[in-house]
């Protein structure tokens, strides 16, 4: 069984090899098992290991397998998010106001995932509540970067981007907010897609910032994460906000060139931009010039003012959306809030309050949508915006003391794309001289995952980097 | 004759009929289930969970305004209200606080005073709580129960008119099958508030709003009570303070909850679970189109159509399914030759059960019941003429036998040979026999 090459696996090859019986799902979620036991307690990836229900999940889907079921995630292990609703398994979103709270329902991305046929490995840890970008604030201490251990992975996706770097996951699922899928993949360098919000229902996801809340696939390559997108997209009738445009199919073009792609680049994006992350993400976009694409130079907004308007708007809905958690229900009172949320309740109550609506939220709410024109006008004249993900590599562990603007800061690249419910993927583009991974972004308009999917692909292709693995 | 002029604005709460939740697949019938056995994960605000709004409870918030006379906002959406309290699920309530569906409104009263309606606005009803033995019991069967909240501007000034507005709203409410409006179950809340004023055209510095009144009769009650005792302190040179009350059925009187000299901080923001709700003018107008005659244009058809007293066509009105039995009865008594006034009066007198009596045997049983009318000349001569016949019963009725009085009179009926009124043919009768 450890025979399985755990580190080459994509879930494309993992399909082949389980439709070609080279291993069983069994064989395969078990070497997974084992490698979480060994790396856990270097990584602290997971809240929860759910050991029994991957096992009989990878039992159901050797016998779909053995009747020539075909499913588009069949047997393949994954980790997920512990802000996912799941029926019957702890769900904590690394809180301990919730830490023994076990939903009686799904979430949708778990209902599709388990039509698809998943094995579910476990929950991952992360910024409580989401409230972070490092994991840092998780109530149950902090994930570790892979690539150095004394490092972070970055938040609040960190679990789901440590599994899929460590190997302790074939792929995993991570929700963002702004910058909680994108930032912690770059920062562990993986891949990490942000689809446009209202594309994948939100119903069963512990709310952070309705707006804007966003799930979406940590994975090892492209096609893994528009195999995965292809399963969560579309319309849930159980979340209003979703859209009702029928879903592309994402696995049919983005292997397609990108000759004549037309690539906005910003100045802004890279100004206080770590100087070797800057050179890399440029050498990046120069890949993407010999691969055909045209670079363009475009004005956009500043990004600082989308942190002003993401910081006001979010807080008000964290502050709002943590009320329900009142003390009276799922056993803990409200002093188990850690420190991070009860500074977010405490903004964003009072941005919302009389006196101060006209001058904090709804200020905001206007800013915002001069921000989505903004990116409109730009989306006129190119196909997709490229830039760094995060100013910094992996920062080290510690680094949020004290910085209550830490993720705003960590994320200040992708709150723009954010706030305005833009689609993008972080690409990794390579490696600090310290040996941590650097990653580029691509974000495209409203509904464009498709040309952000086959600008990625192209990337990398041209410069393949899932075979450099940490040491651990 | 008071100085002061009562200035009164009466919020009501409606909660609509519909099948399900206002934002859930929970059923919509709670009453009498056993606590928490109607709820789901977003009832009961479970993390994650989300709302989506109930279509059909939003059409029936914009056919109450426009059955208001309100102007409808094409443009409108959710918002929530934050606060806390162990029977609100979320820790706020999804209701609507700048674009609610209908707005501008106005009822008009049968002595022809104009009630403006301020809003219409739809929202969730949260859950109950009970207190036992020193416990508090949380029920969230009722949470997310759609909820229509209907404002007036502060346009009474008796207690009197706010009774009629009421029943007028109730049996609106009725007529568009949109809520069954029991007070007892809760369907309808009623929430009065009340402030004296020397200056009628200038609302008082200060506002009482009393609480969970559950019948007609005690909001009048209310009203009168509240009156006397902020006349009372204004006398003394106080101003009544600013605050919320309840009514005490058993004492009869209201007592303080809360003061509201420091308001409710609600938090107000744009719900983002939920995308703004437009209605286009074509689906306004065809909700307007789809409205059924309404109470007052159903009154003032009956007084003309059927001729009517406006005391018969109000009582006729005052239930669409009276109405409808009645008009319905109207149609089946034409071949009979029954009128419009003989139905409306045996309905009313006889409180005939619609749900039992048939139309067709409510005709019925009027023209069984009708004579004709018969020449009196023509009925003295029989009357003479069974009297002649039937010597032995005459001396017997003059020896004291009075009761062989019903004899003669089926003789008489039999020579007349139609259907005429016994009572009158028996009181000639007498009058015959006394002379």
């Amino acid at each position: 069984m450890s025979k399985i090459n755990l580190g080459s696996l994509t879930i494309a090859k993992a399909k082949e090899a389980l439709k070609k019986k080279e291993f069983s799902s069994v064989e395969l979620t078990k070497a997974y098992l084992e490698r979480i036991e060994k790396l856990e307690p270097k990584l602290n990836a997971f809240v929860t290991i759910t050991h029994d229900e991957a096992l009989k999940n990878a039992k159901t889907a050797d016998e779909k397998i053995a009747k020539g079921e075909d499913l588009p995630l069949l047997g393949i292990p994954l980790a997920i998010k512990d802000n996912f609703s799941t029926n019957g398994i702890k769900t904590t979103a690394s809180s301990k106001v919730l830490d023994n709270y076990i939903p009686p329902f799904d979430a949708t991305v778990i209902t599709k995932l388990k039509e698809a046929g998943m094995v579910l490995l476990g929950k991952t840890n992360m910024d409580a509540f989401a409230h972070g970008s490092s994991t840092e604030t998780s109530d149950f201490g902090p994930s570790k970067n892979p690539w150095n251990t004394a490092h972070l992975p970055g938040g609040s996706s960190g679990g789901s981007a440590v599994t899929v770097a460590a190997d302790e996951a074939l792929a995993a699922i991570g929700s963002e907010t702004a910058g909680s899928i994108r930032q912690p993949a770059n920062w562990c360098g993986v891949v990490g897609f942000k689809p446009t919000y209202g594309r994948v229902s939100r119903y069963g996801v512990v709310a952070m910032g309705s707006s804007l809340d966003s799930p979406g696939p940590i994975t090892k390559t492209v096609e893994d994460s528009a195999i995965i997108l292809q399963v969560l997209a579309g319309k849930d009738p159980s979340d209003a906000t979703t859209s009702p445009l029928a879903v592309p199919d994402y696995l049919k073009n983005f292997k397609n060139d990108i000759k004549g792609l037309k690539i906005g680049i910003s100045d802004d994006y890279f100004e206080g931009v770590d100087p070797e992350v800057k050179r890399q993400v440029e050498d990046g976009i120069k890949v993407m010039e010999k691969l055909g694409a045209k670079i363009k130079k475009i004005k956009l907004f500043h990004p600082k003012y989308a942190i002003a308007v993401y910081t006001i708007l979010q807080r008000a809905e964290v502050s709002s959306n943590l009320a329900r958690l009142d003390g009276i229900r799922y056993g803990n009172d409200r002093s188990a809030f850690g420190d991070e949320a009860k500074r977010r309740i405490m903004l964003g109550t009072y941005t919302l309050s009389a006196g101060y609506y006209d001058e904090y939220f709804n200020k905001a709410l206007k800013v915002r949508t001069i921000i989505i024109d903004d990116f409109k006008k730009a989306f006129a004249d190119v196909d997709v915006i490229m830039g760094p993900t995060s100013p910094t590599t992996a920062l080290p562990i510690g680094a949020t003391e004290g910085q209550s603007m830490f993720g705003e800061i960590a994320d200040m690249l992708v709150e723009p794309s954010s706030i305005a419910g833009l689609t993008g993927i972080n690409m990794p583009v390579g490696f600090s001289k310290a040996g941590l991974p650097i990653g580029m972004q691509i974000f495209g308009p409203h509904w464009g995952e498709e040309i952000v999917l086959r600008a990625g692909y192209n990337y990398e292709q041209a410069n393949p980097l899932m075979d450099r693995k940490p040491k651990l | 004759m008071s100085k002061y002029t009562p200035i009164i604005g009466l919020e009501v709460h409606v909660e609509l009929k519909t099948k399900s939740g206002m934002f859930c697949r929970c059923s919509g019938d709670y009453f009498g289930k056993a606590p928490n056995t109607n709820t789901c994960p977003v009832c009961l605000g479970l993390p994650g969970a989300l709302p989506v709004p109930n279509k059909q409870a939003i059409e029936w918030c914009i056919k109450i305004a426009l059955a208001l006379n309100c102007e409808i906002n094409e443009f409108s959406k959710f918002d929530r209200k934050n606060y806390f309290y162990p029977d609100l699920a979320k820790g706020y309530q999804i209701s609507q606080y700048d674009l609610p569906f209908g707005h501008d409104g106005a009822v008009v009263l049968s002595n022809g005073k104009k009630i403006r309606i301020r809003r219409v606005h739809m929202e969730e009803d949260t859950g109950k709580l009970t207190h036992e033995g020193g416990l508090s019991f949380i029920d969230f069967n009722r949470s997310g129960i759609p909820l229509v909240e209907i404002v007036t501007e502060p346009d009474f000034h008796d207690a009197k008119d706010v009774s009629e507005y009421l029943q007028k709203l109730r049996q609106i409410v009725r007529y568009l099958d949109v809520s069954n409006a029991d007070m007892e179950k809760g369907e309808m809340r009623l929430e009065p508030n009340i402030s004296l004023s020397l200056d009628p055209k200038k609302l008082p510095d200060y506002k009482v709003e009393v609480k969970n009144i559950n019948s007609f009769k005690f909001v009048e009650k209310t009203i009168d009570f509240e009156i006397n005792r902020q006349e009372e302190l204004l006398e003394k040179g106080e101003r009544p303070a600013q605050e919320t009350r309840g009514w005490d059925s058993d004492k009869q009187k209201t007592f303080s909850q809360r003061s509201k000299e420091d308001a409710q901080e609600y938090r107000y923001f744009p719900e983002p679970d939920i995308p703004p709700i437009v209605t286009s003018k074509e689906t306004i107008e065809t909700y307007r189109k789809s409205l059924p005659e309404l109470p007052d244009a159903k009154l003032k058809r009956f007084e003309k159509e059927y001729a009517l007293p406006a005391y018969d066509a109000e009582i006729l009105t005052r239930e669409i399914a009276i109405a409808d039995y009645f008009e319905k009865a109207v149609k089946a008594g034409e071949k009979e030759k029954v009128t419009a006034k003989q139905l409306a009066n045996t309905i009313i007198n006889k409180k005939v059960d619609h749900t039992y009596l048939s139309t067709t045997d409510l005709v019925k049983q009027i023209t069984a019941n009708q004579t004709v009318q018969v020449d009196d000349k023509e009925l003295a001569a029989i009357i003479e003429e069974v009297l002649k016949e039937n010597t032995q019963a005459v001396t017997d009725y003059k020896n004291g036998k009075i009761t062989v009085i019903m004899f003669l009179v089926g003789q008489v009926m039999r020579k007349v040979g139609k259907k005429i009124d016994a009572q009158m043919v028996k009181e000639k009768l007498e009058r015959s026999l006394s002379a």
